[in-house]
């Protein structure tokens, strides 16, 4: 029998298998097509202080083996995320990580203050990373020190665990996740989308009308398994893996690579079904591979 | 109630220029409640197409499970659609959305505009207005002669008027050029197509109750991305947008803004 099981910072998992934050919504939707208590964890969509309309239309275009998105971060406030949105989760057993977003420090810390009195939320994921708002995100993402300070603010105005999400539009990864390490973060989550643009030939213009997006898919996958690679030889934090997975292979890839944990995001537009297809297949995968747990896996990433 | 098939490919053929039709077989065509709803089409082998194309349903026929459909080849996954072959199989997600309200509508004076590739969802709702008794007059839209596609069809089911930009077939002009003179007559009316076109007949149709059916590039089609919203017009309206995929596509038309 194959243990799946993952323990990190807050989160006892039954399995390394968790959705992306902004790829699954609040769960609702895709409650239709699965149980979502199967899930390892589900990452809501990101939050931020008040609601937020987000870019114009189109905000998605097309790419080989990948996709452009400006959402720029559209929900309707963490107020009402905690009112509408997290009572339907109640009925699942599945441990829930928030996304905290914003613009200012201030509104980070606000954010995750907020989101932090909600019990049913285990733990915060700071969005930091985020290619398509005009003030904050990725602004915060790319400069180790900014990054680093915003960590340390959430840090001590909340009680959960702290996974930061990376930006791969830097130089020096390894820099970016040793400077959240120092300021206390509990994790990492990488690899976050990368500013990337499409021009529409009919119209001459860019497809987007936020002009870039952010790249995700199977495109950017090499890139976060190096990413992670990376990280991994120099920093002890546990990592939730994410670009690009879209089967239980690309789970183990990211697994070796020196991921603790897993999350897919795209791959759900085209298989609202793939989180519970890529957890029925892993365990036969991993054995297939001479593993006998998750756990095992993820070690030898950190030994090599 | 099924929420996802691999259906066959019964016909896929050339219907206008860049316009195709075509027939899916499956157990979905009894599942399709309204008019105006969308099948979500998974697109290529693999992993190079990641996101499905929303194409509308332009006819159901529950006693041959079949599902018409009806798209414009724009770019690279509708145009790996046109070459697959009859008795290939095409993953669908539907019906989503919600389509065009109909059900206390009887005995009733009905207008459908449509626009290019915004007529198809009109064809069905026009079918089923039909047999609930009421008249109905359809007004196409078309660039030019060699675009128009469906015209005889929606001529069978009662007046219809066809209108190209260019003169090459019916009248020259657009179609809200031919509206003001049936607003007095009508009880309501129906629309689909680009969103300028929508914006105009919206306008010149402000006093009369209608309907409309949006476009837009969707992520998930199923409500959970958000990239497909748009704005709505009720100020009580504490979150402030629709999304296009999960609450429409099809919208009253001073339920949004355009």
């Amino acid at each position: 029998m194959t243990d799946l099981a993952v323990s990190i910072p807050g989160l006892q998992l039954k399995n390394p298998v968790m959705p992306a934050s902004g790829c699954f919504g609040f769960g609702q939707e895709f409650s239709e097509f699965f149980d979502l208590s199967k899930l390892g964890a589900l990452v809501l969509k990101a939050a931020t202080l008040k609601p937020r309309y987000g870019n114009e239309t189109p905000r998605v275009a097309e790419t080989h083996s990948g996709m452009l998105n400006a959402i720029g971060l559209q929900n309707p406030g963490v107020k009402q995320i905690i009112q509408d949105e997290l009572p339907f989760l109640d009925s699942y057993q599945v441990p829930i990580i928030a996304n905290v977003a914003g613009s200012t420090v201030e509104e980070y810390v606000e954010v995750a203050k907020t989101i932090s009195q909600s019990s049913n939320i285990q733990a915060l994921e700071l969005n930091i990373s985020c290619p398509n708002v005009k003030e904050g995100g990725i602004q915060f993402g790319t400069d180790p020190k900014r990054s680093a300070n915003v960590t340390e603010q959430v840090k001590k105005v909340t009680n959960k665990p702290v996974y930061v999400k990376l930006s791969p539009n830097v130089t020096n990864i390894v820099a970016m996740a040793k400077a959240q390490a120092s300021a206390g973060a509990d994790g990492l989550s990488m690899i976050n989308t990368l500013t990337a643009m499409k021009m529409d030939l009919n119209t001459q213009k860019p497809v987007l009308a936020n002009v870039t997006g952010g790249l995700s898919g199977p495109a950017i996958k090499p890139i976060a398994i190096r990413m992670i690679y990376q990280v991994r030889q120099e920093v002890d934090l546990p990592i939730i893996g994410m670009g690009g997975i879209t089967s239980s292979e690309d789970v183990l890839e990211f697994l070796l690579a020196g991921a603790n944990a897993v999350a897919i995001g795209t791959a759900n537009f085209q298989n609202p079904y793939i989180c519970s297809n890529i957890i029925d297949e892993l365990p036969s995968t991993l054995e297939k591979y001479g593993y006998s747990s998750v756990q095992n896996c993820s070690a030898k990433g950190v030994t090599e | 109630m099924i929420k996802e098939e691999w259906m066959t490919i019964v016909q896929n053929k050339p219907l206008a220029l860049d316009t195709y039709e075509m027939i899916l077989s499956g157990e979905l065509a009894d599942f399709i409640p309204d008019s105006g709803q969308f099948l979500h089409i998974r697109i290529g082998e693999g992993m190079t197409h990641l996101l499905r194309r929303p194409i509308s349903i332009t006819n159901v026929n529950p006693e041959g499970k079949r599902i018409t459909i009806i798209y414009k080849m724009i770019g690279e996954g509708t145009k790996w659609l046109k070459e697959q072959q009859p008795g290939h199989k095409l993953h669908v997600l539907g019906p989503r959305g919600n389509g065009f309200p109909v059900e206390d509508v009887k005995y009733e004076k009905i207008l459908l505009v449509g626009g290019g590739v915004g007529v198809p969802p009109l064809y069905y709702l026009a079918r089923k207005l039909i047999n609930q008794h009421n008249q109905v007059i359809t007004v196409l839209g078309f660039q030019t002669k060699k675009a128009v596609f469906y015209e005889k069809k929606f001529a069978q089911l009662g007046n219809m008027l066809l209108v190209t930009e260019d003169g090459t077939a019916g009248f020259k002009g657009r179609v809200t050029d031919f509206l003001p003179s049936f607003r007095d007559e009508i009880d309501r009316y129906y629309t689909c197509g680009p969103a300028g076109m929508l914006k105009a007949v919206t306008k010149c149709m402000d006093t009369i109750p209608g309907f409309l059916s949006l476009e837009e590039r969707m992520g998930c089609g199923i409500g959970a991305c958000f990239a497909c919203v748009c704005k709505t017009s009720d100020p009580h309206d504490h979150k402030g947008y629709r999304k296009i995929c999960k609450d429409g596509p099809v919208f009253s038309a001073r339920e949004v803004i355009l």
